[in-house]
């Protein structure tokens, strides 16, 4: 995958909608009074993509995924989510939507599997021969691993049990696209592994294209095939991790032992340098590990150098390493 | 399946579901008795006590005028409370998250109101018409009569619920709105006659609709020279459907407006705001 999915402005103006795009964002703008908080957003979503949005707090995040699920207007730009523009999308729009958001607390008295059955309804004129809706209730919760919970209500759950709830939830109709705002937020860890298992089966199995904002850096590195990095109101970055990390030239950490000893060093290229590392001291070399900067590492540097008033140069770079 | 019913049907589910929940739960029971009970208790000591010229006691009178007052209190603060809560909650927002899911959660407060005043109503039929004397049906008439009061009743109050709930966003607001209801309910024949009222309360009385609803219980359950002791000595059936049929086209108007307004600016992030709000006030 290349490194930018940013196109250029240039060619945006013009450009046809991307025929396979689930999600096609282009020039997205939004202001509130004086405030621009969204100032140009391009992006595009693929059918089967988990791509992870980040970006520091009021960078515009929330704001992008509600005018993409239809919750809010926005100002300018062209936007469309499944071929439709959610502005004006209807319902049967709505039903290849899954919306999991932050914070519920509604239904507190119904039990899961009354919920998740009756909200299924909702989603039987929709069914199609290629996709069955809804998903059937004891099937969902077994996916979601709350068979032993199904029975109880809802008010009686953790806050992970809770948590996956609102995931069977936003999947009950099967969606083309599901959003996911903070999924995993109060997950134990083994809850977590359990969860990014359910993303990538609903990736790989139903084509399920999913957009999930995250803080957890380590969490978007494993589930997300791109990530796109939102600050100061536009994109500032867009492509897998790996992609991010060698685009930033971010250094890796090579570790290896010599003589019992323990060695550290940080370079940029760490190939050339366990190269010249084995050139000079072949056998004697033990213990060899190289790190490459994580996600994290790289989301730090680029939020920092574009804080530092280099956003403009980053988008460009991104744009040009991306023709 | 049908995907204009589906909501419709998936709604009427709803609603029983909901009313279930709330009949299982403690709060929601007491919640649901406790006003009729204490009101039937009080009406209770008020069958000895007569009014001049009337053949039935003042407790008598009152009993059908509680069962207006209860439809209208229902009816009203019943869709009032339910949007204000879940609004905050987040059930809205999840509602908007359906394909039809607003409609489905419309009809669904709707059914759920609706049974809850009149499951209110047979509440306090029931023992009125076995402890009250002069309470009574006369004939199919009466039955006919107290049903449409009722359900015209409902068709007047359940959308003016609807227009404050959507503009009131916050559930601590409520007693704002239940401040002056509680005055309308003083100058509204309920527990006390309005014609020995003073004649400008009389007038802003009739305005509203649990006058109406008092009145037209009244019609139904007492005996007919009981309209005597009414304003204008009559049941005045044509100004009962009147005024709450109004008051029905007006709700019916401004609800699907204001409704709509809400369900639009319901977002995630409106209902983490006003959830932040909350939690400031608590702290």
């Amino acid at each position: 995958m290349s490194v930018a999915h940013t196109p250029n402005p240039a060619v945006v103006e013009a450009g046809p909608p991307l025929a396979d795009a689930v999600i096609d964002v282009r020039d997205l703008r939004m202001r509130y009074g004086d405030k621009d908080v969204l100032s140009g957003v391009d992006f595009q979503v693929r059918a089967g993509e988990v791509i992870a949005l980040l970006g520091p707090n009021g960078a515009g995040k929330t704001t992008t995924i509600e005018i993409l699920e239809g919750f809010r207007m926005r100002s300018a730009g062209r936007v469309s989510v499944l071929g439709v523009d959610p502005a004006k999308g209807d319902e049967s729009w709505r039903a290849r939507l899954g919306v999991v958001l932050q914070s519920w607390r509604d239904h507190g008295k119904w039990r899961v599997r009354e919920l998740l059955q009756h909200f299924g309804t909702y989603y039987a004129p929709f069914s199609t021969d290629r996709v069955a809706r809804p998903w059937p209730a004891d099937d969902l919760i077994e996916t979601v691993g709350l068979t032993e919970q199904a029975g109880q209500t809802i008010n009686s759950l953790s806050g992970g049990q809770r948590r996956r709830l609102d995931v069977a939830i936003g999947i009950v109709g099967r969606p083309a696209l599901l959003f996911l705002d903070e999924p995993t937020v109060g997950f134990d860890p083994q809850a977590r592994r359990e969860f990014h298992d359910l993303v990538h089966r609903l990736a790989d199995i139903d084509e399920t294209a999913i957009l999930l904002t995250t803080h957890d850096l380590d969490e978007a590195e494993k589930l997300a095939d791109r990530i796109l990095i939102l600050a100061g109101g536009r994109i500032i970055a867009d492509g897998s991790a790996d992609a991010l990390s060698r685009r930033m030239s971010t250094e890796a950490e090579v570790k290896w032992s010599r003589g019992g000893e323990m060695f550290v060093h940080s370079t940029v290229d760490a190939t050339a340098y366990v190269r010249k590392l084995f050139e000079q001291y072949g056998d004697e070399i033990g213990d060899l590990e190289v790190r490459r900067a994580s996600l994290e590492d790289t989301y730090m540097e680029l939020v920092r150098q574009f804080e530092s008033g280099g956003g403009d140069a980053l988008i460009r770079e991104f744009e040009e390493s991306g023709r | 399946m049908n995907v204009s019913t589906t909501p419709i049907k998936a709604g009427l589910a709803r609603g029983w579901i909901e009313t279930k929940h709330t009949m299982r739960s403690y709060e929601g029971l007491v919640g649901f008795l406790a006003p009729s009970v204490i009101a039937m208790v009080v009406i209770f000591f008020l069958r000895g006590v007569d009014i001049e010229g009337a053949p039935v006691s003042l407790g008598s009178m009152s009993l059908p005028s509680l069962i207006g007052l209860n439809v209208a209190f229902g009816g009203l603060l019943g869709v009032v409370q339910t949007l204000t809560v879940e609004r905050e909650d987040g059930t809205l927002l999840r509602a908007k998250t359906l394909p039809g899911g607003m409609t489905g959660y419309l009809v669904g407060v709707i059914t759920e109101t609706s049974i809850f005043v009149i499951f209110g109503a047979i509440l306090v039929l029931v023992p009125g018409l076995i402890v009250f004397e002069g309470v009574a049906f006369d004939g199919p008439g009466s039955w006919l009569m107290l049903a449409a009061v009722l359900v015209l009743g409902l068709v007047a109050t359940m959308p003016i619920g609807a227009v404050l709930g959507s503009l009131f966003s916050n559930p601590r607001m409520l007693g704002l709105i239940m401040m002056p209801v509680m005055g309308l309910v003083a100058i509204s024949g309920i527990f006390y006659p309005l014609g020995q009222m003073p004649p400008l309360l009389q007038g802003i009385g009739q305005i509203f609709p649990i006058y109406w609803l008092g009145l037209g219980m009244r019609s139904a359950l007492l005996p007919s020279d009981m309209a005597a002791a009414e304003i204008g000595g009559s049941w005045r059936y044509l100004e009962t459907f009147g005024v709450l049929g109004l008051w029905a086209v007006l709700g019916l108007v401004l609800a699907p407006i204001l409704l709509r307004r809400m369900a639009r600016r319901e977002s995630g992030s409106a209902v983490a705001e006003r959830r932040e709000r909350a939690m400031q006030r608590i702290t």
